[in-house]
Formats: structure tokens, sequence, C-alpha cells
């Protein structure tokens, strides 16, 4: 708003990138650098976990190390790459979608995004005073036993990482509340958006409560409390039942902006409108209700009473029906379009068919007597990597190649997105599809040492995530081919509708030139025949407008 | 829809369910089920892969075709249909979901109260057990002795025998880092290893001593979490003579994928006959009266470690915040 007039010269210095910059473009680039950088961090872990379950016995690292790798791995991949990769989206894309100028509060954004890098500093610092190694979950009382330093700035860093989600989400709702163009209305703002309002009122909902949680958590741990402990009293349940309060709608949190992404990719890239627009819109909200109160499917063999387990497996279920409304529009939007196989499509249906299998087995996991046998196997470490992986990343890359062009005014290089697609989907399928059948023959998640007889099948999904390591080489290459020789992309390379392509790429600091015009709804492919070549139709109704006023 | 067209749907239609059908029987992923709570579980499954397959199917198939038969031909910059939904399509697509998820859930709920999943009265008796093992079922005693704990509803699953059956095992369960320690309360058996007899309701009371633990049968479908402070059960029937895999389900430290034992279900004879032998083993072995109270934790607990297979280490490792109650577990 009134700081963009302090930027009032030209272009991004890249030196802008490393300051507390209120730029929501800025910002939005900020987040999805640092989220990749932890994305390889937590990629690094990932394969040394890997590694040593290529063999039955803990021969590559100790047990001890081993547990901080995973904890490590899931805390890392969760909260400083996925949760903050979908802000980095919301922040670049919103304001540009709505047609403002910037988000509405420019300053706390920055503050939000500042603190990522506090909180993952403090947390990969902790290997200096012994890691957190009681999983991403740190259930008490392990995680009361088990290092007192390394549980403190665990805890730490998610407060601060949910503080920053906080913050990010009340900027989201108020920017899309309050900033759109006069012009567009609620039922005719890019999906992207509704996906982003019903994230954020997750976040809102719930992030405070994690952050009780960790309050009490950090109490037992540091003063000696007993809100968790049973040694003085305490109920380790009640820790549970805070965690997954958040931790259940935190899936929802981390897939939602990704459901998003697909819901802008694919009506450009098949040349069709988004098939059911209000179905896709409300579906996402009802996930988002449904998702507040499902949390206990987390603790069905917990302490939890047997009524209790029934009512959660009930509403549980019924988040497949929203979930599969979306999984039915999307299919019904590329039917009979007309597909440019690129990079942003391919990882869109390589998402559309990953997404499926987690969301089927996510059924059969809400189905109390079935989830009893599986809980805490290696069912359900296939089960979410389909919906975080499989989901969220797939998502997640398609975006990055559909809006690099944007980001960057230059073209990525297809041959290497494609190569990349091609060893990520592989790569993805051999290292997660085994673990559903590891899991329901007898193989516990989150071990170092496991029976001998699950060797050659963990060996499979060594190798697979050992081909997803190296598919992230043909992902830069992309990036960085794109980067120093790519040819310029134009205002609008893939001759989309939704607003942030009526501006130059990258866009000005102001984001328009003047106030955008809404001549086409987000998704009104093939209505006009006229408007084949829309392009031009752009400039031509811009400087139409431009006459009049 | 032009005639040929409908007869490819119809065929593909017949071709996914005739597949789901076959596959949802013959997926071979789960391991043998060791009791009939187990096939009932099976069953539950089978059907929901059936199903799964179904979709599947489906829809990696329209993503396939897309693939190839909508794609875009070279120098076409026109548009496709401008098709923005169909509302008896999305009613469908609807409905559908909807209803497979009601008959999931229905059929799931018939399959956990049928494994004991809401008996109230197994609940509070899995309670009592715990409080009065070795004395027999003296209702008035196990009122007395009744803590708060026992207003609490009891965590777990299984039925409680019904009225004219043989009373179940009782086995008291006590998970710690890294080993699982049965007692039988009835013959002060204790033992690192889990023995049952076939065809009898076994009943286990579980209780942690230090961190969570979750107790795993695999072939058996089963698992609880075994909590410090706080007593939670499983109850069930093996039907199947063999040795299975104990296995811990819940992190509970650096040395979780080693806990682990097995349980073996004999032949009624072959368990009296283990009984037996367990028994004159123990009567050997008490000549010398040492108050287990007396000793350290794992000095107590070295006469167990060879056959629960934990290794000295393990055991100086023990952390000392082992509750008082919860050693009391262990035999008096």
């Amino acid at each position: 708003m009134s700081d963009a007039t302090i930027h009032h010269a030209g272009d991004r210095k890249w030196t802008d990138y490393f300051t507390f910059c209120t730029d929501h473009k800025v910002i939005g680039i900020q987040y999805l650098v640092t989220s990749f950088f932890f994305y390889f961090v937590g990629g690094v872990m990932a394969e040394m976990v890997r590694t040593e379950l290529a063999t039955p016995d803990p021969d590559f690292v100790s047990p001890e190390v081993y547990n901080q790798l995973f904890t490590m791995h899931g805390t890392i991949m969760i909260f400083l790459w996925i949760v903050p990769a979908g802000a980095a989206f919301a922040n670049y894309l919103i304001p540009l979608m709505i047609g403002a100028d910037d988000m509405a509060f420019p300053r706390l954004n920055a503050v939000a995004f500042w603190m990522q890098p506090v909180g993952g500093i403090l947390l990969i610092s902790s290997f200096f005073v012994g890691a957190p190694q009681s999983g991403w979950t740190s259930y008490p009382p392990l995680s009361l036993i088990s290092g007192k330093w390394g549980e403190e700035l665990w805890i730490l860093c998610l407060l601060i990482l949910g503080t920053a989600s906080i913050l990010g989400a009340i900027n989201f709702v108020t920017t899309i509340f309050k900033m759109r163009i006069p012009d567009m209305d609620i039922h005719s703002m890019p999906l992207f958006c509704w996906a982003m309002l019903a994230t954020s009122a997750l976040i809102l909902l719930s992030t405070p409560v994690l952050a009780a949680a960790l309050i009490l958590l950090s109490f037992d741990l540091m003063a000696g409390t007993a809100f968790f402990n049973p040694t003085g009293g305490g109920d380790p349940i009640v820790y549970q039942h805070l965690f997954w309060f958040y931790s259940h709608p935190a899936v929802y949190i981390m897939v939602l902006p990704f459901f998003g992404v697909i819901s802008e990719v694919l009506p450009v890239h098949s040349r069709k409108p988004i098939f059911g627009y209000r179905a896709i819109a409300y579906s996402g909200l009802a996930i988002s209700f449904l998702g507040l109160i499902v949390w206990a499917h987390h603790m069905f063999t917990s302490g939890t009473p047997g009524w209790l387990r029934m009512f959660f497996m009930a509403t549980t279920m019924l988040v497949a029906v929203p979930t599969g409304i979306k999984i039915f529009s999307w299919c019904a939007t590329l039917w009979g379009g007309k597909l440019q196989l690129n990079s942003a499509l391919l990882f869109a249906i390589g998402f559309l068919s990953s997404f499926l299998i987690g969301g089927l087995t996510g059924v059969m996991l809400a189905a109390a007597p079935f989830d009893i046998h599986v809980h805490d196997t290696y069912f359900v470490v296939g089960h979410f990597h389909y919906v975080l992986f499989g989901g969220s990343v797939f998502a997640l890359f398609s975006g990055v190649y559909h809006w690099y062009p944007k980001m960057t005014g230059k073209m990525y290089d297809e041959t290497w997105g494609k190569i990349h697609f091609v060893m990520t989907f592989i790569g993805f399928n051999l290292t997660f599809l085994p673990m559903h059948y590891l899991g329901m023959q007898g193989m516990n998640r989150r071990v170092a040492l496991y029976d001998p007889q699950y060797q050659s099948v963990n060996q499979i999904c060594t190798i697979g995530s050992y081909i997803l390591a190296v598919s992230t080489l043909p992902f830069l290459v992309s990036m960085a081919l794109g980067f120093i020789k790519g040819e310029a992309a134009g205002r609008n390379p893939w001759r989309a509708l939704t607003l942030e392509w009526q501006t130059t790429s990258p866009p000005q600091i102001e984001n328009f030139e003047e106030m955008p015009v809404l001549w086409a709804g987000p998704y009104d492919y093939g209505i006009d025949s006229e408007s084949e070549d829309g392009d031009e139709d752009v400039e031509d109704m811009l400087t139409e407008v431009a006459n009049v006023a | 829809m032009n005639i040929p067209n409908s007869i490819t749907t119809l065929i593909a239609g017949i071709v996914i369910t005739l597949i789901s059908l076959w596959y949802g029987q013959n997926h071979g992923l789960l391991p043998v089920a060791a009791s009939a709570d187990a096939s009932d579980v099976d069953d539950l499954f089978n059907l929901m892969m059936t199903i799964a397959t179904g979709l599947f199917l489906l829809i990696e198939g329209v993503l396939v075709i897309c693939m190839f038969r909508f794609r875009r031909k070279k120098g076409d910059l026109t548009d496709g249909p401008s098709i923005e939904g169909n509302i008896p399509l999305e009613i469908v697509w609807t409905a559908i979901p909807t209803l497979i998820v009601f008959v999931l859930a229905i059929y799931s709920f018939e399959i956990y109260n049928q494994m004991g999943g809401l008996d109230p009265m197994a609940s509070r008796g899995g309670m009592m057990a715990m409080h009065n093992h070795g004395g027999g079922h003296n209702m008035d005693s196990m009122v007395a002795m009744g803590d708060t704990n026992d207003s609490r509803m009891a965590i777990g699953i299984g039925k409680s025998p019904g009225d004219g059956d043989e009373p179940a095992l009782l086995v008291d369960v006590n998970g710690l880092q890294y080993a699982w320690i049965f007692t039988y309360p009835e013959t002060g058996i204790v033992s690192g290893d889990l023995h049952i007899p076939e065809g009898r309701r076994v009943q286990l009371n579980m209780k942690a001593a230090d961190v969570i633990h979750a107790f795993w049968l695999p072939e058996f479908r089963i698992k609880q979490d075994v909590m410090p402070g706080q007593v939670s059960k499983l109850s069930f029937v093996a039907n199947r003579e063999g040795t299975y895999p104990v296995i811990c389900a819940e992190l509970c430290g650096s040395y979780h994928g080693g806990m682990k034992t097995t349980m073996t279900v004999d032949s009624p004879e072959a368990f009296d006959e283990w009984v037996q032998s367990r028994t004159v083993a123990m009567q050997s072995q008490d000549s010398v009266a040492v108050n287990p109270s007396d000793l350290s934790d794992a000095a107590f607990l070295q006469s167990y470690a060879e056959e629960m297979g934990v290794i000295e280490n393990t055991l100086e490792q023990l952390p000392h915040v082992i509750p008082d109650d919860a050693v009391s577990v262990l035999p008096q």
C-alpha cells in the first residue's frame, strides 16, 4: 500500500531479496527459496533414513541419530517446506489475482517471513545440543526424557513458525475480503484465493491450540510441572488431543493451497473452464470444516474409548465426499480439453494420479477396525507421503513451472522439466507404494532396526528414494537454464485469464500500471471463439478502457 | 452419446468391476489371520480394496485417456469446449461417494462392535482384574480396592466372556523400554514371551512402566497403546496354533525397533504342559527368597533378560522414572 511508494525506482535489485522488504512479490520469492532450501535439508535427512533402512541392522547411523533424523525430517518438511511453500504462492499470487497492489498488512507480512529463518536456524542448531528424537509428534512422556534442550528448541521453533503462520493467515483473509478490485465479486475470484480462505480459516482456528499444548509441554520439560507427565498425575493423552487438534488440520493446511494451485493450472493448460467452479470452491470450505472434527482418528489405538473412536471414524469418512468432488471435477476439466502436456500440466496430472491413492488409503485408514491393524506402521507412512508428496509436492512443482514465467519473465527449460517429472514420478512411486505392503505385513514405523524378512522390499524403497533425490537435479537445471538463457515470457505465455497474467513479467513493483480490468471470468476458456489469441484481446481491452477513462 | 461409445463405456465398466472384484479378494497383502475377529477385519479390508481398485482404475483410466486422446494438436491454438459443469453428473459423483462412506462406516461399526470395542462390561472387567490379580473374582473386594481409576472408562478392544463361557485367561502385560513382561496372575508365571491356549479367550491387562508403548499382534489385527498410569486392555480368541510376533508400535526410544517378542498359541494340552513346566522351574528358583522391591530395576530384571532377548546394556539404561505403582504389576 503506502509502502509501495518507498520503492518507486524501477526494478528490484537482487539485494532486495535479503532485506526486510514489504513487497508481497519479494516476500513470496523469499518464502519459496527459503522453503526449497529446507526441502533439500529435509531431503538429505530422508535419504539418510532410507540408507539406514537398506539393511535391517542399525549400521549406518546409531539408533539415537536415526530417531533424530526422522524427527527433524518430519518437522522440517512440514513446518519449513510445505507450509511456507503454500504461503509463498499465497503471498505472490493473491494480490496479483485480485488486482491489488500489495497485501493488506505488508509489514506484518515481512515479519511473518523473517520468522521462518529464525525458526529454521533454531531447529537446525538443536543438532549441537542433541536434536529432538521423539518424532514430530513429540508425545510425552518420551519427549520429556529424551534430551531436554533439543526438545525445547523444537518447541520454540514450532511456536515461532506457528505464530508466523497465524500472521500470514490474518493477512490472506483480510486481503481477499477487502482488497479485490470492485468488479470482482467473491464468485469471480480465482479458486486459489478460495483455497487460501479455507486454509487460513483452519490456521486461525487450530494453530493457537498447538501453541497451548507446546507451552504446557515446555513447562513439563523445563519446570517439572505435570500437565502431561503421568508420574506427577498428568495425562499424556490430553497432549495427544491438543496436538492433533492442530496437526490433523495441518494436513489440510498443507494440501488445500495446492488444491488451489491445481484448480489454476488445469484450466489454463487444457484450454477448458474449470468444471464446477462453485463445487470446487465450497468443497474446500467443507474440507476445512470437517478437518476440525476428525483429529482423534490419529488416536484410534490410543487412550480413547470406543464411542469416541466411532464418532471420529464417521466424521473422517465424510471428508472423502468433498475430496471426491474435487478429484472428479478436475478430471472432468481435463476431459475433452486440448491438453498441452508441458511440465506444469504433467505435474498436475501426476498430482491427480498420486493424490488419488492417498485419498483411497485415507478412507481405509478412517475405518477403525482396519486402522487398528495398520496404525503406526509403514502403511501410514506410505499413505501420508502419497498425500503430502504425491499431493502437495507434485502440485507445488506444477505451480512452480506454471508461474515461473510470471516470476522471472523467462521460460523454464521444458525438456529438463519433463525429465524432472518422469524421474520424480517413478522415484516417488517406487519409494512409497511398497510401504503399504510392508505396513500391512507387520513392519512398524520409526524403527532403526527391523525384521530381516522385510529387507528386499525396503531396498526397493531405498532405491526409489535415491531416484527421487537425483530427480531434483533436472529441476534445478531447468530452472537455471531458464534463468540464464530462457526466452522472454511476455505478459501471458499461457494465454491465461486470471489477472496476474495481465501485468508484465515479472510484475512491476506496483503490480499493475493502473487498476486491472475484469474482462472475463477466471476460467472462461472457449466461450468466445474470437478470444483465441487472448494476449491481444487483453491489450485491446486495456486500451479501450483507458480511452473511455 | 452415440451407440458404439455407450457399448465401449459399458464394457469398460464391466471390466473394471470384474478386475476390482477379483483383486479385492486376491491382493495377498495381509498376513495370515489367526482369530475370527482378524478374518472379519480382513473382510472389511477386502471390501474397501474392491471399491478402491474400482475407483483407482476409473480415475487413472480417465487420466491416461485424456493424455492421449485430448492432447493438443501442434499449432492448434483454439480452446476446448466451454463446459462449466453438469449438475446431474455432479449430483451423481457426490451421492455415490456419500453412499459408499455410509456403507463403510456402518459396516466398520458392526465389525468394531462385534470385536467388543464397545463392550462396557469388558471395559470395566478389565480395570478390576488389574487390581485383583490372584484374588479370584470377588466383587466386593474389587469394589473395596477400587481407586479413582475405576470410575474411568477402560481403554481397549475385545469382548468379555459371556455368562456360560469359560472365564478368560488373564495376563498382565507390562511394557518398558525395550521389552514386554507377561505375568499370569493365576499361576504367578512371569515370562518374556506370551503363551496362550487356542480357543480360549485371553484378556491382556496392560500398563507401561516408563513411556507409551503399543501392543500389536499383526496376525490378530489388534493393537492398543500401553500407557503409564492408565490400564488398557485387549481380549481375543486365537483359532490357529503357531508362533506370532508381538511388536511395539509406538515410538518408545532409540531401540523401539528391537522391542518385540513372540506369542505362541498352543493347543490347550500343550499350554497346560507349558504352565506346568514354568511353575516347576519357578519353584526351584524361588528357594532363595528375594524381595523384588529391594532390588534395582536392572538387577530385578536380570534373570528375565536372557529369555526376553534383551541385552544387559539395555537393562542398565533403564530410566529411573518408573513410577512405583508400575513396578507393582511385576510379581509380588
